[in-house]
């Protein structure tokens, strides 16, 4: 087949989201965020939602985001962007508001704010990329962190005696009620891309239903801190953060419980 | 002729956010100016105005509320005092940074630390010469009377908006405690989407429709050559501030041999200082700064060419008096008198260190 049949409508089966700009992605190879990105992209294009959409981008590898994703975007300050978030979607609640950001972003320095948004339940999305490490700063321990991980402010491992414990942010806001929707993901294998992208396009559906904080994390790695590389990686992932970070809904308010649901809305 | 009300500074602010089309208040309690966001949940402009009202986990968060909610061209604002200004200094640099309108109120009490609750201004400096990291500033009206606390939330939108930079209204305790006549301004409706668009379309995010490109807020550049440019186009805001911006009262100053330079409670207190001076026969007047940023240097320069010496006068150990140094330049003599940690000086100690300092020290 010659390319100009090829790119005939008819015969395309896939092709790079309209909402997706052109711009080189500054990721390491790898990396899950460039593949997270192109799945916010695609459901933001299958929704139609492209100009009623605002981003919230955190600080960490995923600041740049904004030049990725061709909608509206807010950069926040370190951690703060489930602040951002609120105030957006309160003050414009025909939008739909996400926050994209970091395990560092979100559970170490900005603990406070994402724990009081998701107990608002601010009608928002989250976008949580747990890689257990500090990526742009050099790969330092973050909350995350698994027992034994080796990482530049770690360099023996993490120690439970000088460190504390990993903390399971998801586990943590799915205790909330807040929360309508609740789940960790990854993108490691095509079956998980299409699984991790049905569970965003729910957190931003579950906006108009107006139910509360919708909050995907997803299990990612990141191979500059791990220093591992790619294909390693993901298999390192799967023994290890896997076991730890139990992969799943945690919480499905609208399935789970409907009487819940029923008492929240009302 | 407007609502005559009787009512305390704090709650002027909240009314007279409500009567300013005010979309969005974020804040966090803390004495002496929580009767601003009580004040605000009582009267539910959310049900009226349409005006969002909510309490934030801190003053970190209420200040990163105010950034989002100035990116997408809302009329937002906060309020607090000193300790919670301190927290919210990474969020407002974040906003100057990104060049976003906003107000900001801080009814200042003593420090440093978590200090006290009774007035003070000792958040000059902080204020007016940074509180957070970077090269900006922000623009600072000082109240001295409860009208002003209702005038100055209107004028502070206004500036905010025509330079796309925070405002502060910089009070303090005894102007936010205080009760007095205020006229309250007629209620003006919040914006439209429509207003919106005309007013911060080229930049708000809004919506990134399919006629224009999308529109990011952000303070990071990491090209330097680029980032130096925008700094040179913030600084070239504050230079045209400077020029047109400036506002200050003079007060007997035709006939005045000596200055008193004060602003926001020290400048009533000054008031009743020069009638006591006045009648033991000593030529004083008042300069009250409206704007500390842009600083009134000009006038304070033109007045130390005729008179022989200036009081600065502040419940600090002595902050603005940099600034009327700087403007007058070694011409006459400039001290500073002031008493700390919350206590207001009376007007007897002052005209005692106007004779002491100024008119005996030369
Ligand atoms: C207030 C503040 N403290 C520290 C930093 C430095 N910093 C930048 S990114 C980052 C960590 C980001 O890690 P994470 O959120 O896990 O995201 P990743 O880079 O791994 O995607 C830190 C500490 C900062 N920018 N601001």
């Amino acid at each position: 087949m010659a390319d100009i049949d090829i790119i005939k409508d008819e015969n395309i089966v896939y092709k790079k989201s309209k909402v997706l700009t052109d711009n080189v992605m500054h990721y390491c190879p790898g990396c899950s965020h460039g593949v997270v990105h192109k799945l916010i992209a695609e459901v933001i294009e299958e929704m139609g939602i492209q100009d009623k959409t605002i981003g919230v981008s955190p600080v960490g590898c995923s600041v740049f985001a904004y030049n990725y994703l061709d909608i509206d975007w807010q950069e926040a300050a370190h951690g703060r962007a489930p602040a951002l978030a609120t105030a957006t979607k309160r003050l414009m609640p025909d939008k739909y508001v996400f926050t994209y950001q970091g395990d560092g972003d979100l559970a170490s320095i900005g603990a406070a704010e994402i724990i009081h948004a998701c107990n608002r339940g601010e009608n928002i999305t989250v976008i949580f990329i747990n890689n257990g490490i500090y990526g742009m700063t050099g790969g330092q321990m973050a909350p995350t962190t698994l027992v034994g991980m080796k990482t530049a402010t770690t360099p023996y491992g993490r120690d439970v005696e000088l460190n504390g414990y990993p903390l399971k942010m998801t586990e943590l806001v799915a205790q909330l009620p807040g929360t309508c929707y609740v789940t960790r993901q990854s993108v490691h294998t095509p079956a998980t891309v299409r699984k991790c992208k049905k569970a965003i396009r729910k957190a931003f559906e579950n906006q108009d239903k107006k139910i509360g904080t919708s909050f995907v994390e997803v299990t990612s790695t990141c191979n500059s801190g791990w220093k591992i590389p790619p294909v390693e990686a993901n298999n390192w992932m799967v023994d290890h953060m896997f076991k730890f970070y139990k992969q799943g809904d945690l919480k499905d308010s609208e399935k789970d419980n409907p009487d819940d649901y029923k008492k929240f809305i009302e | 002729m407007g609502e005559l009300k009787l009512m305390k500074g704090n709650e002027v602010i909240a009314h007279a956010a409500m009567r300013c089309g005010c979309d969005g208040y974020f804040g966090y309690p803390i004495t002496p100016q929580s009767e601003v966001m009580e004040t605000l949940m009582l009267k539910k402009p959310w049900e009226t105005t349409g005006m969002v009202v909510l309490q934030a986990e801190s003053e970190v968060a209420s200040i990163n509320m105010v950034y989002a909610g100035a990116s997408c061209g809302k009329k937002v604002m906060t309020s607090s005092s000193s300790p919670g200004v301190s927290l919210m200094q990474e969020g407002i640099t974040y906003i100057a940074g990104a060049e976003l309108p906003c107000l900001l109120v801080n009814v200042v009490r003593g420090g440093p630390g978590l200090g006290t609750i009774q007035p003070a201004q000792s958040d000059y400096y902080q204020t007016c010469k940074g509180g957070g990291h970077g090269d900006y500033n922000l623009i600072v009206l000082a109240p001295a009377s409860v009208q002003e606390m209702n005038d100055f939330v209107d004028l502070g939108f206004e500036l905010a908006f025509k330079y796309r930079n925070p405002a502060m209204i910089l009070s303090d305790g005894a102007i936010g405690q205080m009760m007095e006549k205020v006229e309250l301004s007629d209620f003006k409706p919040r914006w439209t989407d429509e207003e919106i668009q005309k007013i911060s379309g080229s930049w708000a995010t809004t919506g990134k429709t399919a006629d224009r490109e999308q529109h990011i807020i952000t303070s990071l550049e990491l090209d330097s050559e680029s980032m130096e440019k925008i700094n040179h186009r913030i600084q070239a805001k504050y230079r045209k501030m400077e020029e047109e911006e400036v506002r200050y009262e003079e007060i007997q100053c035709e006939d005045a041999e000596y200055i008193f330079v004060a602003y926001g409670s020290s400048s009533r207190i000054c008031q009743k200082s020069i009638e006591i001076a006045r009648a033991k026969g000593i030529k004083v007047g008042l300069l009250r700064p409206i704007t500390l940023f842009p600083y009134p240097t000009k006038a304070i320069a033109k007045l130390a060419e005729r008179v022989k010496g200036m009081l600065s006068v502040e419940m600090s150990a002595g902050q603005m008096v940099d600034d009327v140094r700087l403007a007058v330049n070694g011409k006459i003599p400039v001290e500073h008198f002031g008493r700390l940690g919350g206590i207001i000086p009376t007007p007897d100690e002052i005209v005692e260190a106007l004779e002491q300092k100024i008119i005996g020290g030369k």
